[in-house]
């Protein structure tokens, strides 16, 4: 993985410096609340509802085990023990004091890792596939453009202060995992017909107030164009896009009112212009990027593993696990292992210092010490030996750590919601544990692949617009209430879920999911799974068993 | 209906309150719900937040102080809305966390 040199280490050096300093004027008096506000927030440090929130920056959700236990202990030492993964492959802490937020900048800066840009009107954290460098199928590994992006994007002075936030996430694969069309701008590595490798360029997408599909605005980028043409992008965006009303000032909504085509011709228009700068990328750059993410040492085994088979055939929960979590490895004889973050009646995305400490040790042992965290809040050993996942399996046992749910119901996908968020209209947490809770792991398994997203508020961090089932929480008089919506996906099939009809309450949602899968259970067909059945029957039968009637 | 203020301390981020006999010059805050300032109608409500605002402004104590509605339950002050019912109690989900960890109630 990426290694800091002299430059990314002065860089997070000064800024740990410069914040340390702006937080002793804060405490002082010499500066006002509106005037820190912006220079806190560019550092991650949000106040929510019963404290300060800090969010750190995981990029492209790589980290190793060093970094791991960084995060254990800065939970331990500065916070309440745990930390929150969140949906867009970071760590959030809910409870640092404003004093003590230089120290763990500066703990996070001894292990290479940092909170720039984990808020404010910028270019965010590049998001990718949570198994890039390991998954089958894979074109190339994207982290090494995610990181080239990152590189840019930091502290750039034209997009320091863009007219809203700005997401931008990158998969090395047809199979997408990292939800690259609800991004404003999503990547996908391809081959063009003489195969050479490049990028389809998605722009436009995201979830919140207004949600959109990215459109494809360029079917092919040859890969010496990636930053030029990001360059292009984000200039043509950071002209047109709207700083007027905040609700109207994301791309996707630039895009929408420019229309595609005359954005196109603009972004076009604008690239022609830079694309041979000094941003058109040399292969010797790019190979020195890509030296960092090189495959580790991995031995020459047999791809049939003895040891698991037979675990599989004598123990139920071992076979249960190796279904759902473990995902098939681009190398002979190893194995993706998924850790999932939602065991039964904790927080989706909750890790205890204890349980990241533990997951560091596991990495250690079974992983090359690399670990991943994904878009869905769980976190992942990406190279395991697979005549070692009985030894793992074990061990994660041990800490807690080995729900077999990945893709089922209980692996659902939720912010924190007014539990902690100070934007948030409900509670979004307790839902999820509910819903959970209603389901057998026996049943969960009978009812197969189903993704479940719950947001608190409109702002949709719990991605509730790709739910296949999804959930937001609103405001009604006073109250909490949900509102329920079907057919949603964030994968290479992006679709955005429709309102079932009126909204429920806290004590009712449980009871009309329970009905929503009752009936794909009682209309699927043979191997359909929940989205399948969707598409092929639409609401109505769902709306006639929830409300009585289409 | 009666309000309270309601900020955030500085330092700390935690919830505080306007408390008893708060005027301008001479602010406390308090942690505890119990010791807030209520004003019974709007025209006191407006008072307690300027004095509450111009302490935030000088005073380096507290951030964001706002006007909450409560209601006297049972001899005890509560917030009307559930946001601020979870404000000052701690989340929902975790019971060990926040003012009700500490044995303070809402």
């Amino acid at each position: 993985m990426y290694r800091y040199d002299e430059h990314d280490h002065a860089l997070v050096q000064d800024r740990v410096t410069q914040f340390r300093r702006q937080v002793e004027r804060r405490m002082a008096g010499e500066i006002s609340e509106e005037q820190f506000r912006p220079l806190r927030l560019m550092n991650g440090l949000y106040l929510q509802l019963h404290a300060y929130m800090l969010r750190v920056a995981i990029p492209y959700g790589t980290l190793d085990s060093r970094q791991m236990r960084k995060l254990a202990y800065i939970s331990r030492r500065y916070d309440k023990g745990y930390g929150h993964f969140t949906t867009r492959q970071n760590i959030q802490y809910n409870w640092p004091k404003l004093e003590e937020t230089p120290d763990i900048l500066a703990e996070l800066a001894e292990v290479e890792m940092h909170a720039i840009q984990t808020s404010g009107n910028c270019i965010r954290n590049v998001t990718s596939d949570q198994y890039a460098g390991a998954a089958k199928g894979e074109i190339e590994d994207p982290r090494i453009w995610c990181e080239i992006a990152r590189q840019w994007s930091t502290l750039h002075p034209e997009f320091s202060f863009l007219p809203r936030k700005f997401k931008i996430a990158i998969t090395g694969c047809d199979n997408d995992r990292a939800a690259v069309k609800v991004h404003d701008i999503g990547m996908i590595m391809k081959r063009d017909a003489s195969g050479e490798v490049g990028f389809e360029v998605i722009v436009g997408g995201g979830l919140g107030r207004t949600p959109f599909v990215g459109k494809t605005i360029r079917e092919f980028l040859p890969k010496e164009h990636f930053l030029s043409y990001l360059e292009a992008i984000l200039r043509v965006y950071n002209q047109l896009g709207r700083r007027d009303n905040k609700y109207k000032a994301r791309i996707k909504v630039t895009l929408h009112e420019t229309g595609k085509e005359e954005f196109t011709r603009l972004v076009e228009e604008e690239w022609m212009q830079i694309k041979d700068s000094t941003l058109k990328l040399p292969k010797e750059e790019v190979d020195r990027i890509a030296k960092h993410f090189e495959p580790p040492a991995f031995k020459a085994v047999p791809e049939v593993a003895p040891t698991v088979d037979a675990r599989a055939a004598s123990d139920a929960g071992f076979a249960s696990w190796l279904r759902h979590n473990i995902f098939e490895h681009k190398t002979q004889g190893y194995s993706i292992a998924n850790i999932s973050v939602k065991p039964m009646g904790e927080a989706p995305g909750d890790a205890t210092a204890e349980q990241m400490d533990a997951m560091a040790d596991l990495a250690d042992e079974f992983s090359f010490s690399e670990l991943r965290v994904t878009h869905s809040q769980n976190v992942v050993l990406p190279h395991v030996e697979r005549e070692a996942l009985p030894a793992l399996y074990d061990k994660l046992v041990e800490a807690g750590l080995a729900t077999a749910n990945l893709g089922l119901l209980s692996d659902i996908i939720c912010c924190p919601g007014l539990d902690y968020c100070a934007l948030a209209n409900a509670r979004s947490i307790p839902i999820a544990m509910k819903i959970a809770e209603r389901f057998t792991p026996a049943k969960q398994e009978e009812i197969g692949d189903l993704q479940i997203k719950i947001s608190g508020c409109i702002n949709a961090c719990g991605h509730h617009h790709v739910g296949h089932i999804g959930i937001l929480g609103v405001d009604r008089k006073g109250e909490e209430h949900y509102q329920v919506q079907l057919g949603g996906s964030a994968t290479e099939e992006a679709a955005l879920g429709k309102i079932l009809g009126r909204g429920f309450s806290a004590d009712e949602v449980v009871e009309v999911v329970d009905k929503i899968i009752a009936t794909y259970l009682d209309i699927r067909e043979d191997g359909e799974e929940f989205i399948e059945t969707f598409r092929r029957v639409g609401q109505t039968p769902f709306k006639e068993r929830v409300y009585g009637t289409a | 209906m009666s309000q309270i203020v309601i900020a955030s301390g500085l330092g700390s981020g935690r919830v505080v309150f306007l408390a008893k006999g708060s005027k301008t010059g001479a602010v406390a805050w308090g942690g505890l719900i119990e010791v807030s300032e209520v004003a019974a109608d709007d025209a006191r409500a407006a008072e307690l937040l300027a004095i509450a605002e111009a302490d935030a402004a000088t005073q380096n104590e507290v951030v964001e102080p706002y006007l909450i509605d409560v209601e006297d339950k049972g001899g005890q002050l509560r917030p009307t809305k559930y946001r601020e019912v979870i404000r000052c109690l701690g989340p929902t989900v975790r019971e060990d966390l926040g003012k009700q960890a500490e044995g303070t109630s809402a």
